[in-house]
């Protein structure tokens, strides 16, 4: 659905996929293994401001709790409730039904500034 | 005594770590900090120390007990004491390693269930320090839920939890406390309430039976707290729950209590059991430990502590508390407390406490110069009004043997006649009488 | 090793209507002779509904799915399980205490008051500090109660841009979140190479914005803060106040003086330094212990001595409010007044010493197979950690399940957070040499499975009454109540 080569990631391990001006948020693959079993996702509020670089959103496991940092700034319309019930689809689906909120953006530009998918994978051999 | 090695043992042990003495494993502290004098008194034997606290035990005078107040003195079946103190209870840590705390996780579990079937709540965590630090961190949860700022107390709210409400939330940005006025028969100015309560309100803290022993209309006061958009806290006493409505009944978002009264005894006020119990929309926001079920890799049921990615040891300072710990051991003695009566010994006890309390408060009401202050229904305590300070009558009782009641003055400004009186199941009808009587020459 | 036992029934599923355990005398009347009708409860609680016996076997039954103390070593880093002597839990429950009302007229509770001030008393010998609360109910809560004196202390001062706390990474997850429900802002610094505080990290941290700095001392990797001294007065040059967490205070009692080290705020735990059961979790006692100049500021009230007798009607105007209903943990405090009236300050530098001693040979006896991270003389406990190219697969939760299997509890496994798959190994004082060697042998035959059957130590434990517990499904449909 947002497949990896359509989409930009931040340093931070967020992806965000872009369809006019809704960016539409997840986990990197790499994430979502390193986080392994989520046990639950506390997603932001529809209609909450956000604003790149900070933290919106919390995923967790049994034994962590990591902070989901929005990847552009903007307002929330959208988060994804089949979560509530099924937080594993993040592990199974980090870049389609595993996906989190969507963001109207602001300031598109910050899309461009984020990193494609081989600048990505390049944070990740460091 | 308490240490085991003998010269050999030591010999040995420094040989292998390859040092010459002891002195040598502290070579990181600086020398000129090590072993100060510390000036202790001689060390006593245990004969000693047995005899020392048996005397200062002795030194406590045994009065009968009318106080309430917020400890409460009730009858333990032995069966309490003998199964928590069994050393595998006793001494075993937080239920770290499921698969060997099994015991401990169940128990946990099974008081978890107790207090939602008590107060009629969905969730239940596996306890707090005690009832005012529940309320505290119930009221914290209200705060970050609403992203509002005042916290509306009543005014009849015990006076040491509005100390520790204060303390627990002064230093979050923009929290305030406030409270609401009762009326003339001692419960709530329902009027006045629905003033106070405004856009900003997080929780309002409800507290029936109140400090003053009388009960609020729990469930016109939930209705017009909702109404604001605030949460309901309800501070509750969890023996009157064998008889009265409860907290789920009408509508509370959390109830906590003091869970002393279930087969603890009063100890001087230490330890507590704060209980809290909270809608399940909420079980993300509670604070400390909670038990649940889980299944080994063979599918066979089991407990373990969960939902810890609120807690402090993964989430530092984003916790929702930073309590580590529970009182483990008094909820061991409430939930067998609960188990040996069940319901209908609950409702038993209850019922005793009402009765006791309602022939105290017609015997002393009706002596001439006292009267019952207020017309509101109470639980097993009530305020009486006196001819005379409340001090000198706790003066006076104490000379007969009795611990009159509590005295209102030094928390409640022109109440200084006031004493705050208490009967429970452990007062016979002779001890009513006895009560009675030592009031009835006083003028 | 514990054998096999089928199934445990919850005491709910063991009820039967009807069943009672203990009976009272009936009231004349019900309650809806003195409560109107929408006072009553509606519905009878589901609550059990055992017969006596059957209660006392389905606790007895629980009891023996535990292990403890009593039963088994317990080498938990940081938790200080050590041996509590059984006269403390006979003298602290004297029905002479136990029944006594905390509002009680105080001329009736000399006895307990007089304990309580022998206690403050004591706690003043021990750490050199010129004040003591027994209110906080453990140690978490005294940390709290610490920051929050340390708080009232500055705005008394009018000095309200400190907003900050500083806490070293090693710390235990509770100096944070203390410092964030004290209103504080969290400011963290970087451990040097060898487990200490990096000075420089400190140095750059502290400003006028610092309110306290707080250090656990031993540290969280059992180590002593050798530079203690000159730490302390950097932080009061910045005039911040120094927080020592004394979780580890059984390895020092004796042999320093926290005074000394330039500490102004400190809480004991008198379940660990000094001696009360852990019950499963708690009742705990957290006394904080404070300098003269931070001493008004403590919670009220405290047990003061006046004209011979005992008061806690004292007016401190200053203090910081109440930390709890009533005045603290009693019974816990009484357990740790028998303690500290057992022993002199001879026998308290022995227990410390003991400490020591024994956290070092276990650390000696499997430094081979178990790198200790640190490798050097540590304090009260040891860091411990395999090296990984001979993990075979293996993590360090598995070799805490394996431990089980061998009749061991096992160590405080992934803390600190800054050594991967750590162990934190505490033998305590109270162990003796034996127990220690038939510890060192199960980890020695763990190392040995790890290199040749690893499938045993990843499938353990083999033991108990229940196999490896799936903690994932528990918290993602959490089941909390019958």
């Amino acid at each position: 659905m947002y497949n990896e080569e359509n989409c930009r990631f931040a340093k931070t391990h967020e992806w965000a996929h872009m369809e006019g001006d809704i960016a539409t948020v997840g986990i990197s693959n790499h994430a979502q293994e390193e986080i392994s079993d989520i046990v639950f996702v506390d997603l932001p509020k529809v209609g909450q401001q956000v604003t790149a670089g900070q933290n919106c959103c919390v995923i967790e496991s049994v034994k962590s709790a990591s902070e989901i940092y929005a990847p552009v700034s903007g307002e929330v319309v959208e988060v994804n409730s089949a979560l509530t019930n099924d937080p594993a689809l993040v592990n199974r689906e980090p870049h389609g039904n595993g996906w989190l909120f969507k963001i109207k953006m602001t300031a598109p530009t910050e899309y461009e500034n984020l990193l494609d998918l081989n600048a990505y994978k390049a944070t990740l051999n460091k | 005594m308490f240490i085991p090695h003998t010269q050999e043992d030591r010999q040995e042990m420094l040989d292998k770590i390859g040092v010459s003495s002891v002195k040598e494993l502290l070579s990181q502290i600086p020398q000129d900090l090590l072993y100060p004098a510390l000036d202790l008194p001689r060390a006593l034997s245990e004969q000693e120390l047995t005899a020392h606290m048996q005397a200062l035990a002795a030194r406590n005078k045994p009065l009968k007990n009318f106080i309430g107040a917020g400890i409460y003195e009730h009858f333990i079946p032995a069966a309490v004491n003998a199964l928590s103190s069994r050393g595998e209870f006793l001494t075993a840590y937080t239920p770290y390693q499921a698969e060997a705390s099994q015991g401990t996780l169940q128990t946990i579990y099974e008081f978890q269930s107790c207090m939602c079937a008590l107060t009629d709540m969905d969730v239940a965590t596996a306890s707090h320090y005690d009832g005012a630090t529940a309320l505290a961190e119930a009221a914290l949860a209200c705060l970050r839920l609403t992203n509002r700022t005042e916290i509306l107390i009543s005014a009849a709210l015990h006076p040491h939890y509005k100390e520790v409400l204060q303390t627990y939330v002064r230093h979050q940005p923009g929290v305030c406390v406030k409270e609401a006025p009762l009326g003339a028969d001692g419960t709530l100015d329902l009027e006045a309430l629905s003033q106070r309560l405004s856009d900003k309100t997080a929780c309002f803290v409800l507290a029936t039976p109140n400090f003053f022993g009388c009960l609020e209309q729990a469930e016109e006061v939930s209705s017009r707290v909702h109404q604001a958009g605030a949460l309901l806290t309800a501070v509750v006493n969890p023996i009157a729950l064998g008889v009265m409505q409860t907290p789920g009944s009408y509508n509370a978002d959390f109830a906590v209590a003091e869970g002393q009264p279930l087969g603890n005894a009063m100890n001087f006020g230490g330890p507590g059991l704060g209980i809290m119990t909270a809608k399940k929309a909420y079980m993300r926001q509670l604070p400390g430990r909670i038990v649940g079920i889980a299944k080994d890799k063979n599918g066979r049921r089991a407990f373990v502590l969960t939902l810890q990615a609120r807690e402090q040891h993964i989430r530092r300072e984003r916790a929702s508390s930073n309590i580590c710990s529970n009182e483990a051991l008094c909820a061991l003695n409430a939930v067998i407390y609960l188990t040996l009566l069940g319901p209908a010994g609950l409702a038993e006890v209850a019922e005793l406490n009402l009765e006791r309390a309602h022939q105290l408060a017609e015997r002393v009401g009706k002596l001439p110069g006292f009267r019952v202050k207020y017309a509101a229904p109470f639980f097993n305590e009530f305020v009486l009004e006196c001819p005379v300070p409340a001090k000198k009558i706790i003066q006076k009782l104490e000379k007969k043997g009795l611990s009159a009641g509590y005295a209102l003055g030094k928390d409640f400004k022109g109440m200084e006649n006031c004493l705050l009186v208490c009967a429970t199941e452990t007062k016979t009808t002779e001890d009513l009488q006895a009560y009675a009587e030592a009031l009835g020459g006083i003028k | 090793m514990k054998t096999i036992l089928p199934h445990n029934a919850l005491s709910l599923e063991k009820s039967r209507p009807g069943r009672r355990g203990v009976r009272f005398e009936q009231a004349e009347k019900h309650a809806s002779a003195y409560l109107p009708e929408a006072y009553l409860r509606k519905s009878v609680p589901k609550l059990p509904e055992l017969s006596e016996f059957e209660t006392v076997r389905h606790f007895t039954r629980l009891s023996e799915l535990n292990y403890c103390l009593d039963g088994e070593f317990y080498p938990l880093g940081s938790c200080t399980m050590k041996y509590n002597p059984k006269a403390y839990d006979v003298l602290s429950a004297l029905p002479g205490f136990a029944n006594v009302h905390p509002l009680a007229p105080e001329s009736a509770v000399q006895g307990t008051l007089e304990a309580l001030y022998g206690l403050q008393e004591l706690l003043k010998k021990v750490t050199g500090l010129a004040a003591f609360t027994l209110q906080p109910a453990a140690g978490a809560h005294g940390e709290l109660t610490g920051i929050l004196t340390a708080r009232a202390y500055h705005d008394a001062r009018k000095d309200f841009k400190r907003t900050e706390v500083i806490v070293p990474d090693t710390a235990h997850g509770t100096n944070p979140a203390t410092a964030h429900m004290a209103g504080y802002t969290v400011v963290n610094i970087k451990s040097a190479p060898d487990g200490r505080v990096d000075k420089e990290a400190l140095q750059q941290a502290l400003s006028d914005k610092t309110a306290v700095v707080m250090l656990t001392v031993p540290n969280t990797v059992g180590l002593f803060e050798t530079d203690i001294r000159e730490i302390a007065d950097r932080v009061h040059k910045a005039g911040a106040l120094f927080y020592l967490d004394g979780a580890n205070f059984n390895a020092l009692a004796g042999l320093v003086k926290p005074a000394d080290m330039g500490a102004d705020l400190m809480h004991l735990n008198v379940h660990k330094s000094f001696a009360a059961p852990h019950g499963g979790g708690g009742p705990g006692a957290g006394p904080v212990g404070a300098a003269a100049h931070v001493a008004p500021f403590l919670p009220k009230p405290m047990v003061e001595l006046k004209n011979g007798k005992y008061t806690l009607s004292g007016k401190m105007p200053k203090s910081l409010g109440k930390m709890k209903a009533f005045f603290g943990n009693i019974a816990v405090c009484l357990r740790g007044y028998c303690y500290l009236r057992q022993f002199d300050g001879q026998t308290f530098r022995q227990i410390a010493e003991n400490a020591v001693l024994n956290a070092n040979y276990v650390r000696a006896a499997l430094k081979d197979k178990f790198n200790a991270f640190f490798d050097c003389i540590c304090m009260h406990e040891c860091v411990l950690s395999i090296n990984p190219a001979e993990m075979n697969g293996v993590h360090t939760s598995d070799i805490a399940k394996r431990l089980l299997d061998y009749g061991f509890y096992a160590p405080t496994i992934y803390f600190p957070l800054i050594v991967p798959e750590a162990m934190m190994v505490e033998p305590t004082e109270t162990e003796s040499k034996q127990m220690m060697d038939a510890f060192v042998d199960a980890m020695e035959q763990i190392y040995t499975e790890i290199q040749t059957e690893p499938q045993t130590v990843k499938d353990a434990p083999h033991s108990q009454c229940v196999c490896r517990i799936d903690e994932v499904s528990a918290a993602r449909e959490p089941n909390l109540r019958w």
